[in-house]
């Protein structure tokens, strides 16, 4: 059941912008899936297609083996948590919640358990005869959530969810979310643009931009090994150098000469040629300083600079090093066990190294 | 900073309205419904006293039918009207802004040309001789002899010519506040297009819809130009009688008798939907 929604090959052009370029992906029954990328990237254009609000130029979308590509919204097994709610204002909650239910003439008795129901589920039972305009944020969230379970869709659309909410709530409701989620066993797609929200609420993630996915992968295998330099960018924090692959080891290893740093060994990533101009990536926090050159070895790559800035974040301090024409950000957490780390001070002359493992080559932008 | 002094600020900017209200509209009124209980003079004037003779004068059973003409004439354009302006209004409110000052603009258009110019234009169109009478015949779509002058008809499609517009605009302001994002919720959650429409479009403006009613509807007890020159002898509404009594029986008592009823029939409705409004609108906040 590895292909509960398939989404083939789709494309869907506004005038002459390509919103989404040939997008083929599957989701399994059952799992919690983000379409996460920046605004404009085509992923809320492929949400309303696969609602049906949006009919595709090309291409076919399936849920549960039924292709669903020329369906209207109303007869789809998908239903929708948008991202202002839209609940209805003249209905209280419960007339919400019931709404689905009515619309598809279902009998009285079950309507009102299940409405009951879903209300216990997101635990709104005592507002059941409020109007959304006098509920909190959080309360609208879960009537909406609530309005769209209560129709056992085969798959839940959820449109930046967490968006309108403030922080404390966003994190309360992330868990909330994840709850309702192993409860009912729903196939949910969240649509986000928030790395940490997608990260958290699901266990694959499809990383998008200008229309094309760029990878679809579980949220540390996103971070660790990042494709492209998009999608190590847009997930967290890195430090990009191009150079040209000089030597190519076995165990997967290149090394690649970068203009005023030497030549770091890393993770190749895939195949690389000789001679090859790509594209490596390292994560700040992968790397560390020391005052004096680390313990040369075959496999630690390290390089000097001058400490530029510093910035305390409590958690961490991050450090801007300069390195001729490089300007390399690298994190540090402080504890007392880490011992070599130290805390150089602007303009402090320090030594920048990291494992060959925690540097990968990434494809360049033009190859994509 | 004291709410005492800011809604003294307030009332003192509503003065000029509220004094104009007063002396154009409000003491106007009163004066007609006064006159009411005056006797009538033979020279068209009010006479010394009060009298409860016109108020008699009033239980004949000639006006029943007067009435109910001008109470039905008015409901079925009211509601023609409403049935017609929404869908208007719902395509103005999703069109693109320059669609939307090209829409607005025919709607309003109209009443760039006098409204008795624009009576005897319908009254030249539909004349036995006018255009559009012998196209139709052409057509065969009306037999040979048909008559579209001077009929209830004529007034019921004249009244709802005038009065469209008085509903379009007000349900075009609340069509464009309505969250058209509630339509897709709507069909997302199993509601076809119509029913989408009907159970989330038409609740969600029922507040344009209850000021488009009382629009049209006031405004067509009260006429009388239109039944008089598009309808027949037997179309009269109650506008014509008490223009009848003001200029042809020179009875001012009687006429204001007549219009003062008029008044309180609308008003007390009137009353009764705006505060249900008020209502509304404290149990929605």
């Amino acid at each position: 059941m590895d292909d509960f929604l398939v989404i083939d090959h789709v494309s869907k052009t506004f005038g002459t912008q390509r919103a989404v370029d040939d997008v083929s992906l599957t989701v399994a029954k059952g799992e919690a899936f983000s379409l996460l990328g920046p605004s404009g990237c085509g992923k809320t254009t492929l949400l309303r297609m696969i609602a049906g609000f949006e009919r595709p130029d090309s291409g076919r979308i399936l849920v549960n083996g039924q292709d669903i590509t020329a369906l209207p919204p109303e007869q789809r097994p998908v239903n929708t948590v948008f991202q202002n709610y839209a609940l209805f204002p003249h209905l209280i909650v419960w007339e919400n919640v019931a709404f689905g239910l009515r619309m598809s003439r279902r009998p009285r008795e079950e309507i009102r358990s299940g409405v009951d129901r879903m209300l216990e589920l997101v635990r709104l039972s005592e507002h059941a005869r409020k109007r959304p305009a006098q509920l909190s944020g959080g309360q609208r969230q879960r009537v909406a959530i609530a309005r769209a379970l209560v129709n056992r869709p085969q798959v839940l659309l959820l449109d930046e969810p967490l968006a309108a909410l403030d922080l404390k709530l966003r994190q309360h409701m992330l868990m909330e979310l994840n709850t309702i989620h192993e409860q009912v066993g729903t196939t949910f797609i969240y649509v986000t643009h928030d790395q940490g929200e997608a990260m958290s609420l699901s266990s694959r993630i499809a990383v998008m931009n200008a229309g094309r996915v760029e990878q679809v992968d579980s949220p540390a295998h996103l971070y660790e090994t990042p494709r492209t330099s998009f999608v190590a960018s847009f997930i967290g924090d890195a430090n990009f150098f191009t150079g040209t692959a000089v030597e190519l080891q076995h165990e997967g290893y290149v090394r690649v000469y970068v203009d005023g740093l030497g030549s770091p060994l890393v993770l190749s990533n895939g195949t690389v040629a000789s001679r090859q101009l790509l594209r490596l990536m390292v994560r700040p926090e992968k790397i560390s300083l020391t005052l004096t050159r680390p313990a040369s070895g075959e496999r630690v790559n390290a390089f000097r600079g001058v400490v530029e800035d510093r910035a305390y974040f409590g958690t961490h301090t991050r450090y801007r090093i300069r390195s001729g024409e490089h300007s390399i950000l690298a994190q540090l957490q402080r504890s007392r066990f880490s011992g070599g780390d130290i805390d150089p001070a602007r303009g402090t002359e320090v030594w920048m190294s990291f494992h060959p493992d925690e540097g990968r080559v990434v494809r360049l932008e033009a190859a994509a | 900073m004291s709410t005492g002094t800011r809604t003294s600020r307030q009332w003192l900017l509503t003065l000029p309205s509220l004094t104009w209200l007063a002396v154009f509209f409000v003491i106007p009124a009163i004066l007609v419904i006064l006159t009411a209980f005056r006797p009538a003079d033979l020279q068209g004037g009010v006479g010394p006293g009060w009298t409860m003779d016109t108020l008699h004068e009033l239980n004949d059973p000639a006006y029943l039918p007067i009435l109910w003409r001008t109470f039905s004439l008015s409901a079925a354009t009211t509601l023609i009207c409403l049935v017609l302006g929404l869908p208007v209004a719902f395509q103005m409110a999703r069109a693109g802004q320059r669609l939307r000052q090209v829409l607005l603009l025919l709607v309003i258009i109209p009443f760039l040309s006098n409204f008795l110019i624009r009576i005897f234009a319908w009254k030249s169109l539909l004349h036995p001789e006018g255009p559009l009478t012998k196209l139709l015949i052409s057509l065969q779509l009306i037999p040979e002899n048909a008559v579209l002058l001077h009929h209830s008809g004529t007034v019921l499609l004249v009244l709802v010519y005038t009065q469209l517009p008085f509903a379009i605009l007000p349900l075009y302001a609340a069509a464009e506040k309505f969250d058209m994002g509630l339509l897709d919720a709507a069909r997302d959650l199993g509601a076809g297009p119509w029913r989408a429409f009907a159970k989330v479009f038409v609740p969600g403006v029922r507040r344009g819809l209850s000021s488009a009613a009382i629009m049209v509807f006031v405004c067509c007890l009260g006429q009388y130009v239109i039944p008089q020159m598009v309808g027949g002898a037997s179309d009269e509404m109650l506008g014509s009688k008490i223009a009848q009594r003001v200029f042809s029986d020179r009875n001012l008592p009687h006429a204001s008798a007549l219009a003062g009823g008029l008044m309180l029939a609308v008003l007390v409705p009137m009353l009764i939907v705006v505060l249900w409004q008020q209502f509304g609108r404290k149990e929605e906040s």
